[in-house]
């Protein structure tokens, strides 16, 4: 589930985010508490409320005392907008990278993208 | 609050623990990690009030430890010889526990046998090492006391156990928080249950830092020899080995995504260090020369 790339809390964070992305959380749901999560993912319940409260500081969730934790109105069309800008330098980048160490022009992607269009 | 001030262990001429100054927020899941003989238990000893520090105070809120029947009560700590009576059967050595500790919860440790399938009428003599590590964890966790350490008492499981185990330890954890030190060297399979560590080494503290800290702080760098020496150039290298012009560089740190888009785009591969890794680079000598 984890890896050891990062600290888990903010591999916890953009899982969260990736199912509001992807609809599996809608607005206004809500989330698991941390201590459930930290029960199903079996992993400190410290670091889980460490990856819930990023979200919060973000506006990704929002807090209801007593209650719990809710994705955010705003968050599917926030969290969209920044990966947008972030697809040309990070997704793309790499794949531009890789074409020109294996000896694939611009105009090769370009008729390949073309063809599936 | 627990904290050690100052404290150092020795047997005659050895040092065992160091002056060694540490505190130790409650209710939290400490994982002590450092390789055999740098002086865990020891220091354990110390923070369970078995054994009276050579010098140097431990204390618990704020009053001395040592000595402390209130203190003591709230104090389980399991070694992995178990200190029991041979001849007993598993029932009284749990029996003669919940006389001695007023938050031992009866009916918790006999879940805990039914789980990992313990028969309560067998004898200590008779058990399995896998089973008395088992009896060693059911005393530790039913005992519920506020400070509650372990050992490496739970190595003798096999993998099935020990899934069971951290699986109890979480959710005991989650209903009755309390302060839950574990020594282990099977660190990659139970970090994640671990909110912070401590590593020793050579009776010093060597690190004490949250568990999640220090993920993704260590990298392997690999490729051309001179392209990896170019890039390590102000960062600390924990260990390196070169093979017929390629090189492979550990460094200490958390890398800059930018920094590591550079690196690749001049050939240079990059991949994580595991807890694991970390801890055999942080302790072992060899790799300290290079330092």
């Amino acid at each position: 589930m984890f890896n050891d790339r990062s600290p888990i809390y903010l591999q916890i964070a953009d899982g969260i985010k990736n199912d509001i992305l992807s609809g599996t959380l809608r607005e206004d749901e809500q989330v698991m508490s941390t201590n459930q999560y930290a029960a199903f993912y079996r992993i400190n319940p410290a670091t889980a409320a460490k990856g819930f409260a990023q979200l919060v500081d973000e506006g990704v969730l929002y807090k209801r005392r007593g209650i719990g934790m809710f994705v955010s109105p705003a968050a599917p069309g926030k969290l969209r907008a920044e990966r947008r800008e972030r697809f040309f330098a990070e997704a793309l980048e790499p794949v531009l990278d890789e074409a020109e160490r294996v000896g694939i022009s611009v105009d090769e992607i370009t008729h390949y993208l073309g063809s599936r269009r | 609050m627990i904290e050690m001030r100052g404290v150092t262990i020795r047997y005659g001429d050895t040092v065992a623990v160091d002056d060694v100054s540490l505190t130790l927020p409650t209710d939290k899941i400490y994982g002590l990690l450092g390789r055999n003989g740098s002086g865990k238990t020891s220091l354990l000893s110390a923070l369970a009030s078995y054994r009276r520090p050579s010098r140097g105070t431990v204390l618990v809120d704020g009053v001395e430890a040592f000595e402390n029947p209130a203190i003591m009560r709230g104090t389980a700590f399991i070694r992995d010889t178990l200190d029991l009576n041979d001849s007993d059967r598993v029932r009284a050595a749990l029996d003669v526990a919940g006389r001695l500790r007023p938050t031992w919860d009866a009916e918790y440790a006999h879940k805990l046998l039914d789980i990992f399938e313990l028969d309560p009428r067998k004898r200590i003599s008779a058990l399995s090492r896998g089973q008395r590590s088992i009896v060693g964890v059911v005393l530790g966790l039913a005992a519920r006391t506020p400070l509650t350490i372990l050992d490496e008492s739970y190595l003798g499981m096999d993998a099935v156990a020990r899934t069971l185990f951290y699986r109890e330890l979480l959710a005991d954890y989650l209903a009755h928080p309390r302060t839950i030190i574990i020594s282990t060297h099977l660190i990659e399979e139970v970090a994640e249950l671990f909110e912070r560590v401590v590593i020793m080494d050579r009776g010093r503290v060597l690190l004490h830092d949250e568990t999640d800290a220090l993920r993704g702080r260590g990298v392997t760098v690999t490729g051309p020899a001179e392209q990896v020496s170019a890039f390590a150039t102000g960062h600390t290298v924990l260990g390196e080995q070169t093979l017929v012009g390629v090189r492979a560089l550990t460094l200490d740190g958390r890398l800059d995504p930018d920094e590591i888009a550079r690196g690749e785009r001049a050939g240079l591969t990059f991949g994580p260090l595991g807890l694991q890794d970390l801890f055999v680079h942080l302790t072992s000598q060899r790799l300290e020369v290079s330092r």
